[in-house]
This record gives C-alpha cells, sequence and structure tokens, in this order.
C-alpha cells in the first residue's frame, strides 16, 4: 500500500459563534510527517480551526478528515478512540493545577495505556528530557515559569506517541530567548518522533523557524500557503503586511473582532 | 425581555443535558473512588464548623421563639415539639442546603471554572477523558451523600440548642423537655428531611458544576459563574423545598 499523501484534508469548513463568523470556507490539506504553521492576527480563527481538528468543536458545514475519517461524523465513543492520534499543547498549558508535574505527564499514560507503573515512570522521565526538563516531576504547575509549563504542556502531549501534535500558540506572551528554546523544541520534536505537527502562532520569526510550511488565515480562510522561503516573497499585499508587522494594510481594514469564546459542549 | 426568556431556557436545557450525562456516567468505569473520598470531604467533612454553627444557633432562637410564642396560649410545655420538628422536618436539611451552596457549590464553580477558561476541560477530553466523568460525577455524588450527613448532624445539635436555651435559660424541667421532644417525631419526620437533604445536595453540587463547566470570558467569567452557582442554587433549594413539602407530607 503506498503511504498515503494526505494525514488531515479539510474542506469547506465554515463555523459561526452567533452572529460572528469564525471560519468561513477553510481548504486545506497536510501532509504526513509534515510540520505546518498557520498564522493569523488575533480572532482570526486560528485556535478554533485547530479545535476542529480534534474534534473538540463541531463544523457548522463542511468537513475534516484525518486518516481519511470525517471527524464530524463520529460519535462520542469513536472520537475518544479517535483522539489517541492526537496531542495537543494549549496556549497557557492548560496543566492541572491540582497535580504534579509527574501526574500531569502520566496522566494521559494512565488513560489511554495499560503501561505499568514502571514503564509510565521511564517514558514521562524520558518525555521530560525531550523537552530539556529535569528534575521537576514533584513540582506543582504553580512552582514553574510560563516557558517550562508550555513544555510540561508538550511532555504530556507527547507523552502516548501520539501520530499528530497541535500546538496552539506556544510561545505567546514568551520572551524571545524562551520562544527560540521553544521552537526547537517543537522542531526537534517533529524530527524525532515522525509526527505530523500543526503549530498556530502569530509570530512570524518562530513560524519560519517551525515550520516546513506556512499557511496564512485571514478572516476566516486560508489566504497564502507556501514553504517559508517562498512564503517570505509572496506579493500577497495581506502577507507582506503580517511578515513586517505594519500597522496600516489590508488586513487592518476591519477593526479587530473580538476573541470566541469556547462553548463547552 | 426576550434576551431574559433565551437564557432561562438554556440554562434549563444545559441542566436537564448535564443530568443526563451524569446519570450515563456513573455506572461507567473507571470508578474513581478516592476522588469521590476527596469531595465527600471537601463538601461534608470541611463544612462540619459552620452547619453546626448554625444549627446550634437556629435550635437556640427558636427555643427562644416558641417560647414567646406559646405562652401567649399556654403551650409553653410544648417547645420542645416544636424546636426538634421545625428542625429535623425543615430547618436543618434547608439551612444546611444553603450553606453549603455558599461554601461547597461556590467552590465547584469556581473552580470548574477556572478549569474551562484556562482549558483544562479541553485538556481532559484531547486525552480521552470525559470532563462530566472525571470532575462532574465525583462532586455531585459528595454532595447527594453528605449532606443527609451534614442534617442528622444539624437534627442533633439544632435539638441540643433548644434544650439547653430551655433548660438553662428558661427553667424547663429536662425531663419533660426531652419527653416532648421526640413525643409527637416519627421516623418519616427525620426521613423526609434526610431525603430533602440528598436531593439539595445533588441541585447545589450539579448547579455548581454547571455553573462552572459552561463559563467563558476569564476571571470576569469565573466570578459569574461563582455567583450564579450559589444564587441559582440557593433558589432552586427553595423551590424544591416548597415542592417536596408538598409532595411528601
Amino acid at each position: 500500500m503506498p503511504e498515503p499523501t494526505v494525514k488531515i484534508h479539510i474542506r469547506d469548513l465554515h463555523k459561526s459563534f452567533g452572529p460572528k463568523v469564525v471560519l468561513d470556507g477553510v481548504d486545506l490539506d497536510i501532509a504526513p510527517g509534515e510540520s505546518l504553521a498557520i498564522i493569523g492576527g488575533s480572532g482570526t480563527g486560528k485556535s478554533v480551526l485547530l479545535k476542529h481538528v480534534i474534534g473538540l468543536l463541531r463544523p457548522d458545514s463542511g468537513t475534516v478528515e484525518v486518516d481519511g475519517v470525517a471527524v464530524e461524523r463520529l460519535g462520542n465513543r469513536e472520537i475518544t478512540e479517535f483522539r489517541r492520534k492526537f496531542g495537543m499543547s494549549f496556549q497557557e498549558g492548560a496543566l492541572f493545577d491540582s497535580m504534579t508535574i509527574w501526574q500531569n505527564v502520566a496522566f494521559p499514560l494512565q488513560r489511554l495505556t495499560k503501561m505499568s507503573r514502571k514503564e509510565i515512570d521511564e517514558r514521562v522521565k524520558e518525555c521530560l528530557d525531550m523537552v530539556r526538563l529535569e528534575g521537576v516531576e514533584e513540582k506543582l504547575p504553580s512552582q514553574l515559569s510560563g516557558g517550562m509549563r508550555r513544555r510540561v504542556g508538550f511532555a504530556r502531549a507527547i507523552s502516548h506517541r501520539p501520530e499528530i501534535l497541535l500546538f496552539d500558540e506556544p510561545t505567546t506572551g514568551l520572551d524571545p530567548v524562551t520562544t527560540a528554546l521553544i521552537d526547537e523544541v517543537i522542531v526537534d520534536l517533529n524530527d524525532r518522533l515522525k509526527t505530523t505537527t500543526v503549530t498556530i502562532t502569530h509570530d512570524m520569526e518562530s513560524a519560519f523557524r517551525i515550520g516546513d510550511r506556512i499557511a496564512m488565515i485571514h478572516k476566516g480562510k486560508i489566504v497564502a500557503s507556501a514553504p517559508p522561503a517562498e512564503f517570505r516573497h509572496l506579493e500577497d499585499p495581506r502577507v507582506q503586511q503580517f511578515i513586517h508587522g505594519r500597522a496600516e494594510g489590508p488586513l487592518s481594514d476591519d477593526p479587530e473582532p473580538g476573541r470566541p469564546a469556547t462553548p463547552g459542549r | 425581555m426576550p434576551n431574559a426568556f433565551e437564557r432561562f431556557f438554556t440554562e434549563m436545557g444545559r441542566f436537564v443535558q448535564l443530568v443526563g450525562r451524569i446519570f450515563a456516567w456513573t455506572p461507567r468505569p473507571p470508578y474513581d473512588v478516592r476522588e469521590l473520598f476527596r469531595q465527600m470531604v471537601k463538601v461534608g467533612f470541611n463544612s462540619i464548623p459552620v452547619v453546626f454553627l448554625t444549627a446550634m444557633f437556629t435550635g437556640m432562637v427558636m427555643a427562644l421563639q416558641m417560647f414567646t410564642v406559646l405562652r401567649r396560649i399556654n403551650a409553653e410545655s410544648f417547645v420542645g415539639s416544636g424546636v426538634s420538628l421545625s428542625m429535623v422536618r425543615e430547618l436543618a436539611p434547608v439551612l444546611s442546603g444553603l450553606i453549603v451552596a455558599g461554601r461547597a457549590g461556590s467552590a465547584m464553580g469556581a473552580e470548574l471554572g477556572t478549569m474551562r477558561v484556562t482549558e483544562q476541560i479541553d485538556a481532559l477530553e484531547v486525552m480521552a477523558t470525559d470532563p462530566v466523568h472525571y470532575l462532574v460525577v465525583p462532586r455531585v455524588w459528595a454532595g447527594t451523600i453528605m449532606l443527609p450527613l451534614l442534617v442528622v448532624l444539624a437534627n442533633g445539635v439544632g435539638i441540643l440548642g433548644g434544650y439547653l436555651v430551655s433548660v438553662v435559660l428558661m427553667g424547663a424541667n429536662p425531663v419533660t423537655y426531652t419527653d416532648r421532644s421526640f413525643q409527637f417525631m416519627d421516623l418519616n419526620d427525620v426521613l423526609s428531611g434526610l431525603l430533602k437533604a440528598a436531593v439539595f445536595g445533588f441541585l447545589l453540587a450539579a448547579i455548581g458544576c454547571q455553573q462552572g463547566f459552561y463559563t467563558s470570558g476569564g476571571a470576569e467569567g469565573v466570578g459569574r459563574a461563582t455567583t450564579s452557582a450559589v444564587v441559582v442554587a440557593s433558589i432552586a433549594i427553595l423551590l424544591a423545598d416548597f415542592f417536596l413539602t408538598r409532595l411528601l407530607f
């Protein structure tokens, strides 16, 4: 059987919250093993897109297929099974603050696998090594810095060896040095674990460092998609405005819409 | 005001849905007994001092009031019956419910609300863990189990408070007072109070969790969730109290 060329296949994805249109026909294909960086301004629907891929949100119309399976058609039990493929890291880490770092990283292993306590111990250590943390197992999330918490979030996301890694704004609010370190960790994970990686960011430099390909989302649509070297030279004025961080231009025509809330299901 | 109506029915719909999910998930493994126990300590054990204090003073005040009122019809000897019956049937369950709603229901709203806005609830779902199963189920059953136990305590303490005021302060005869306290009480009075308490415990925990679970809008949202956890649960307890009293007795 030939290697499939599309891991994640998104077609004409629409999503609104009340009157506010967030995704307005997104088309996107992501190849296996690829590292895709999705960029776009605040409130352009980047996180919402990511949450559709893993089935945290259901589309109003359109489809998201992962390995040929339409996510929106999965029932509650199937989606549990489906999510084993994924590891996801959230904006602020989303660590469980009542648990130690060890318990956080071990959580998916205890819930998703039948590993023994010893195996889990080893795996937790290995994952923390991969994100370059040591000796933090017994600490609580509140005792770590922001950058360390993100990296614990990564360790938790990779601990059950997922095929697909999703990073939601991994570097937002961090200093440049920590940002560079986190970018390196992401590239490293993508190389070593051979995962398909989707990273959402509004940091151009990060996007260039992380991505095999960069896609830009604007007003709920993908408006550009190219490898970093080409992306830099795209003539689309929206891309140029974003790359150079100019206040004036086609992206600033509308006042920035507020960030949509994530309603529970 | 169509908005208020819409909100009311949205909330009701969510509540019914949440209760459905609670019952659907409860029988499914894994059973997190440790978490249930932890929540029972939080809801029940940690509420003992405040429930104790409330019941004690309520019993004492009831005795004072009953003396004043019953003296007018020359029926002071029935103060004991009045205090114990009103405690067991009505005051202990309702007051304990309201207090635990303020203590533990609000904490549930704040805790789950914070977990929602910091995406910890999304993280649970991503790691193939149903948040209702993991977070709501142990809290709700902890409330349902612990509130009746707190009411047993409140009953005893309230009756004791009435006894102290009557015998020490008002000079009632200890033996007659004690006799009268239990003379007209039957098992149903106690059991119906405990049943009420179980319903209130379920309500306050489910409502606290619901408010937290559907939080949006950052720190402000968590504040709102905490407030409405107490307000909505208190209203629900008062309403449920009326209908249960009407139905049961």
